[in-house]
């Protein structure tokens, strides 16, 4: 619903407004940060995590197989006996060495055809079944926690629209930079006055007020007051994907900082259906990793001291033919491996019931062969790092997973 | 809000009413069956763009040539962004101009919204480097001259086009005991180069454009469907690819997996590129696929959740017609819940854009400020990032940020074109008397027409169709 008192304080000077803004209220309703990244793709979690100790891995890889640590330019970074990490993953080796990431391998959804789309639609519905359900299971968890002070969002989107994982009965915020003036207070309180009969309409409006300000309000990110004005280099979307996608993350993290901001935020990034072409530590893929690796990088500096209350949980829709097929590149798959890292886990270790990679041990003869639940990882985070209760997080936040039993010990007590 | 019969017809299924369109509509449902009797004449905008064989044909060269420069030293990475900037992105650029002028001043903005339409179901991605210059020639080539007719012939010129071949890998995809990979093996025995299929596109075609997800296929079909494409690719390669014409369709008959294959309980007997056009052609007989589309049309004209009588009906007419898109049309003309009197249908970044400049009777800007405006708004043009296109429902597009976007370039719109229409004026034309009072007022109020203006831009009739 429209906040009337905010646009209300859009009539007193700018000066008032700072004031109104600072955060004045006790904590919010959590301390933890809790960062979920969706690769949009399908990322081959056998290129990101090889399992360089597994006898069978470089014969059935052939081409894209990466080497045990040590063993020369297409080398894997080491984490444990039997995986390693993909070479251009050195920030996140970084954090694993500091006991910051956690890997989870051979880890799937309920979903167990082969598109994205659908794919995509079952790890952010929360279900079982990719239609059905027109909310996220993320939203569905705020609902859980209890309300900021000043009723700002706690969840917020990063990107100009809301993904599904994060639509439903909590607002929400959205951000992305921008590269036009601003729209001056004025202007918005004659737009909230011609929306008060549409409550959809001003509903966004309103809380895309409430960022801009939590923007406006964050001189470090300094965007201007006022239209008309052009926006300085840090607030323009950068050209290049990769630079962007640091730039939302380095934004974000400030986001996240704050006292009274978001508690719960979303990014995606695109690019991971390697169909060909896909290479080992040069190739496709590596790029892309690059970049997600970066742009992790610069959301834990954004992020400051808040870093030591974050779980970020990278996943993807499902993972990749373990076989290569003819161009190059791995087809749609089955399991892969999902990423827990932040201050707050309990990393340094890779769990994993692996299945192998022998024909006979593959599902259907051809994919990664999932031994854990996706949900099991997001039920441990939400359950420790967010103090959901587990009966709530299998009846209402993943609707029929309570058989499902969350991980412990992800988050650090 | 309630909206004239002809005002819908200029909203809902055009493109927003140019100054004087409402008053030329008379019956609505007629002037709509009119547009998309046939294909209509060629725009004049598209006679200046180059063929997808000449745009991509001369980036193929170019690409190999610097390839072998890079043995020579040199920086490849460099040398690539270097190319599309100089060779490919004027091609980009000229065709989403070239677009949006057509959309702006068309007086068929019914049968240019099915363009959009099937170009939004056969998606290619703009961020794959070497479909960047040809997706605006996929739209044009393959899908314009097609969409008046029947469905199975817009679906073989799509699958046969090579921005669909190179979006979904299938270039590439070669049958293990197809001639070429026979050959390979002894000369070049190599276990780390594997010859074999790729799955892509085959998928996409039974998920996204043809059955849907539903539509009872199994990983067996995937798979046998994939190896039957196998050969569908570009001609004018090197050694053993280098027949065919340079950057066109080419059918490597070398590349083909021979034998039959079976797809959905039916028989394939070799034939060659033969094999492809008879699956596509049951594909595009099949209920499934019927189904598929009707509910694709009647969520993008009725509503994000259409009701399933509407769809049923719509599907009936294509199964009873052979798939001929006339008729399917005029079974979504029939259907009452397409003129719902209350606009529900958001707009999407495009047809916002292109509703403005109608309505202000403007010309586009050039191709570069265009695409960014579009790019700002969140829908860079040809660039959905995923062959299922941009999803059709409000919820994908209704974000805050994606609003305030919207508030920020239609400010900066009206600041720049306040001079050349009155607010008022736009409103009537655009609207007549369905412009709503509390729009009236904010535009009456406002303290300056480019306020207005931007009031008007901004305003849930507006934004709606």
């Amino acid at each position: 619903m429209l906040n009337r008192r905010h646009f209300l304080a859009g009539a007193v000077t700018t000066a008032a407004l700072t004031v109104w803004k600072r955060p004045a209220f006790a904590a919010a309703s959590t301390d933890s940060r809790l960062v979920v990244v969706i690769l949009r793709g399908a990322l081959d979690g056998l290129a990101a995590v090889p399992p360089v100790g597994d006898p069978d891995y470089a014969n059935v890889r052939g081409a894209l197989a990466l080497g045990a640590a040590g063993s020369g330019e297409n080398a894997a970074l080491p984490l444990d006996r039997m995986f390693g990490l993909h070479p251009s993953l050195t920030g996140l080796h970084d954090s694993f060495k500091s006991g910051e990431l956690l890997v989870v391998h051979a880890v799937a959804s309920p979903y167990r055809e082969r598109s994205h789309f659908d794919g995509q639609n079952v790890i952010e519905n929360g279900g079982t079944a990719p239609s059905g359900s027109a909310d996220g299971w993320l939203n569905r968890a705020l609902l859980k926690l209890p309300p900021n002070p000043g009723r700002r969002e706690l969840g917020l989107a990063l990107g100009q629209n809301v993904p599904l994982i994060l639509r439903g009965r909590a607002e929400v915020a959205s951000w992305a930079p921008s590269i036009l003036p601003n729209a001056g207070r004025d202007f918005l309180d004659r737009l909230a006055d011609l929306y008060s009969d549409d409550p959809a309409l001003s509903a966004r409006l309103s809380e895309a007020v409430n960022v801009s300000d939590m923007v406006e309000a964050d001189t470090s990110m300094d965007a201007p007051a006022s239209a008309q004005q052009p926006k300085n280099d840090a607030m323009r979307p950068a050209r290049d994907g990769f630079a962007r996608l640091r730039q939302i993350t380095a934004n974000a993290g400030k986001l996240l900082a704050a006292d009274n901001g978001p508690r719960v935020a979303v990014f995606d990034a695109t690019g991971w259906d390697t169909h060909a072409n896909e290479g080992s530590s040069q190739g496709a893929l590596s790029p892309r990793l690059r970049g997600l690796d970066e742009a992790l990088k610069s959301l834990r500096t954004a992020l400051g001291p808040v870093w030591r209350q974050t779980a970020v949980v990278v996943m993807t829709e499902f993972g990749r033919t373990v076989q290569i097929n003819g161009s190059r590149g791995t087809d749609h798959g089955t399991a892969t491996c999902a990423l827990v890292l932040g201050g707050a886990v309990n990393g340094g270790r890779v769990i994993a019931d692996w299945p192998g990679l022998r024909t006979a041990d593959l599902y259907q003869g051809r994919d990664l062969k999932p031994t854990h639940d996706l949900r099991a990882v997001l039920k441990g985070v939400l359950h420790e790092h967010l103090a959901i209760d587990p009966a709530s997080l299998g009846r209402d936040v993943f609707p029929g997973s309570s058989s499902v039993a969350p991980l412990t010990g992800l988050i650090r007590t | 809000m309630v909206n004239s019969k002809p005002l819908i017809a200029a909203q809902r299924f055009g493109l927003g009413a140019r100054p004087g369109e409402l008053s030329t509509i008379g019956d609505p449902r007629a002037w709509l069956e009119t547009q998309v009797r046939g294909p209509g004449p060629t725009p004049p905008e598209l006679a200046s763009l180059s063929d997808s064989a000449t745009i991509l044909g001369g980036f193929l060269a170019a690409r190999r040539e610097r390839r072998e420069e890079k043995k020579e030293g040199g920086d490849p990475v460099k040398q690539t962004v270097d190319l599309i900037r100089k060779q490919i992105v004027p091609h980009y650029l000229a065709q989403v101009e070239a677009r949006t002028r057509i959309a702006v001043n068309t007086s068929a903005p019914f049968h240019e919204r099915l363009v959009y339409f099937w170009t939004n179901h056969f998606a290619v991605s703009v961020d794959k480097p070497v479909v960047t210059g040809i997706a605006g020639a996929l739209e044009n080539e393959a899908i314009r001259p097609h969409v008046t007719g029947r469905f199975v012939d817009l679906l073989l010129a799509v699958e046969q086009h090579p921005a669909m071949i190179m979006y979904l890998d299938n270039e590439l995809s070669v049958g293990p005991n197809s001639r070429l990979a026979l050959m390979a093996a002894r000369r070049r025995p190599d276990p780390k180069r594997k010859i074999d299929i790729n799955e892509n596109l085959g998928r996409e075609i039974l998920e996204l454009h043809t059955l849907g997800v539903d539509g009872g296929y199994t990983q067996a079909d995937v798979t046998s469907f994939a190896r039957v494409l196998t050969g569908w690719s570009i001609g004018g390669g090197q050694g053993l690819l280098a027949a065919g014409k340079p950057g066109a369709f080419h059918f490597r008959e070398n590349a083909h997996e021979p034998g039959s294959q079976r797809i959905l309980g039916r028989t394939y007997r070799e034939s060659g590129q033969e094999q492809g056009e008879a699956v596509l052609r049951d594909l595009a007989q099949h209920s499934a696929t019927a189904h598929h589309l009707a509910t694709k049309l009647a969520r993008h004209f009725i509503a994000d959740d259409p009701p399933a009588a509407s769809v049923d009906r719509i599907a009936r007419a294509y199964r009873s017609s052979d798939g001929d898109l006339k008729t399917v049309y005029a079974a979504l003309l029939a259907e009452d819940a397409a003129w719902n009197p209350a606009p529900v249908k958001y707009k999407t970044p495009f047809e916002f854009v292109v509703s403005v400049l109608r309505a202000m009777a403007i010309e586009p800007p050039e191709g570069k400020k265009l695409a960014g405006s579009f790019e700002v708004l969140g829908q860079r043009t040809y660039s959905p990032g995923s062959p299922a296109g941009w999803p059709d429902t409000a919820r994908d597009w209704d974000g805050a940020d994606a609003l305030m976007k919207r508030v920020e370039w239609s400010l900066a719109v009206a600041e720049r074109a306040a001079s050349v229409r009155d607010a008022r004026t736009v409103a009537n034309d655009a609207f007549g008397d369905a412009v709503s009072p509390a729009t009236a007022r904010a535009i009456g109020r406002a303290e300056s027409n480019a306020q207005a203006l931007a009031l008007l831009f901004m305003s849930p009739e507006f934004q709606r169709r």
